[in-house]
């Protein structure tokens, strides 16, 4: 019962943030706020995991290409395709729906626990619009340029990889980068980042918009919402896969 | 002036407010007091409309609060002012970027426009300088000053105060009752405050409405209240010694027996 009450509140929220903006200027204001908060904020760690992913995808590829039948450039086709379409899309999604999904369920809960949200209420401003709508939409903005970035410097630490273990020369790795190429790789990682940038912001303001208590509730609501999140990620991923591959 | 008519409220099976009706006036202190767990809160939320009551009616100006479109409530709720038990101040703002958010939302003001009407406002609370400093900086008294001024820096005709003195020193608390005394006389509002401060019933409390259990026990001012014969407002106003002994010297005051002990009239703000 709970799981749909849950659903339903969920699409409440979600039909409650489209409405005529009190002042566009103060919307985009909070937008401009959000997509520095996510998108700067989150850009150090998804630099460093993207770059270690890379470099250890490729010692491992290596690793198990013990044929001397294939050739080393067939390691940089694998971490060029493993990293565009999964590690650049799903974990980076995984590890910002920690940083950046416990950061909204727990600012939009101590509002609420604080009263900020009524306070907006009272003022006659749409909280939902005005708080979720711009988080959302700066995710949607935001997480994919995240997720191309990943890619890159993906692709970069296996290449600098392969160099410093000796497995294969920047040449061969630039090589195997050219080989075989799917463009329809990155529109597929793509598509898979904007379905996961919605699950994180719209889920996790879900558990901070509509917590109740205290600071003990807020962080758990916080939890909540990274582990549910990392559950529809992870469920969404094997969707599209199934659906778009 | 607002009009509260049979209002009921339940929360699954218990019953918070139970037929409560009230009348409003405009320029006077409004208070609703009871213990804690009377549904005080409960009320004053369904007034504003932050709860939506399970029946009964409330009356904004003649107009029905409680049947209107969102867009109609939205349009109200601009005339309403509301102050927050602690405050509800956004705590990446500064207390300037605080009180100009209604403006900034609702007005097409020049900053410099706004910035006048900050800065009066914040005067009128007595907190000129604190115009840069973030509400965890400040102490409990000044949150609830910065939330008056927020909350009339729009010019409302309604200013709702959830227990503005809970937290707060017998001294601050004088200060804030002293306030918001000024500002419904000066602003022609209606002011609605909930509270369980004694202090603030004898020296604000134009009209009290006295809630048990959820419901309505008792209404009347605070000339009459220390006259009632209500059992149940007795034990409530009266639960200390201190005040059983504050009644009495009430008494000899009113009667003229005795000059007025304390003197609010020059009170500073801390």
């Amino acid at each position: 019962m709970k799981i749909i009450r849950d659903i339903g509140q969920y699409l409440l929220m979600i039909k409650g943030m489209f409405s005529r903006p009190e002042n566009s200027k103060m919307y985009w204001k909070e937008f401009m706020k959000q997509c520095s908060d996510i998108g700067i904020g989150s850009l150090g760690i998804v630099s460093i995991i993207s770059v270690f992913i890379g470099a250890v995808s490729t010692i491992q590829t290596a690793y198990q290409l013990v044929s001397p039948l294939i050739p080393l450039s067939t390691i940089a086709q694998i971490v060029r395709d493993t990293v565009i379409l999964e590690f650049a899309p799903t974990l980076v999604c995984i590890v910002l729906a920690g940083v950046v999904g416990s950061k909204i369920a727990s600012e939009l809960g101590n509002m609420r626990v604080s009263e900020q949200i009524d306070a907006l209420e009272i003022m006659g401003i749409n909280s939902k619009a005005y708080l979720i709508l711009p988080k959302i939409i700066a995710a949607l903005v935001v997480v994919p340029m995240l997720v191309v970035l990943a890619m890159v410097l993906g692709i970069w630490g296996g290449r600098m990889a392969g160099n410093a273990a000796n497995i294969l020369s920047g040449y061969t790795f630039d090589k195997g980068l050219l080989e075989n190429f799917i463009p329809y790789n990155v529109i597929f990682a793509l598509i898979k980042s904007y379905f996961f940038a919605f699950i994180i912001a719209s889920v996790s303001a879900y558990f901070g918009y509509f917590v109740k208590g205290g600071a003990l509730e807020i962080g758990k609501a916080s939890t909540k919402a990274v582990v549910i999140s990392c559950i529809l990620i992870l469920f969404g991923d094997y969707v599209l896969s199934a659906l778009l591959l | 002036m607002i009009e509260v008519k049979n209002i009921k409220k339940a929360f699954g099976e218990k019953t918070v407010i139970n037929d409560v009706s009230a009348v409003m006036k405009t320029g006077q202190c409004n208070l609703i007091i009871g213990a804690s767990g009377s549904g005080k809160t409960v009320l004053m939320k369904c007034i504003v409309g932050l709860f939506e009551p399970d029946s009964g009616f409330i009356l904004y100006n003649g107009k029905s609060f409680t049947g209107m479109k969102h867009e109609e409530r939205t349009e109200i709720r601009k005339e309403i002012g509301m102050l927050f038990q602690g405050g509800a101040l956004f705590d990446s703002l500064t207390v300037e970027q605080n009180v100009m958010f209604p403006l900034n939302m609702f007005t097409k003001n020049t900053q410099k426009q706004k910035l006048d009407r900050v800065n009066e406002v914040l005067e009128r609370v007595n907190l000129s300088n604190t115009n840069k400093k973030f509400p965890a900086e400040l102490s409990g008294g000044m949150k609830k000053r910065v939330g008056i001024a927020r909350a009339i820096v729009l010019n409302p005709k309604y200013l709702f105060c959830d227990e503005p003195n809970s937290g707060l020193d017998p001294q601050t608390s004088l200060v804030i009752d002293k306030l918001i005394r000024e500002i419904t006389t000066e602003y022609n509002i209606t002011t609605v405050v909930n509270t369980h401060d004694m202090n603030s019933v004898m020296e604000i409390g134009d009209y009290i409405l006295y809630l048990h259990q959820g419901k309505k026990e008792w209404e009347g001012s605070n000339k009459e209240i220390i006259f009632t014969k209500n059992q149940l407002l007795n034990d409530f106003i009266f639960a200390s010694d201190f005040l059983h002994d504050a009644k009495e010297m009430r008494m000899l005051e009113e009667s003229g027996k005795i000059p007025r002990i304390r003197n609010t009239d020059n009170l500073k703000p801390l």
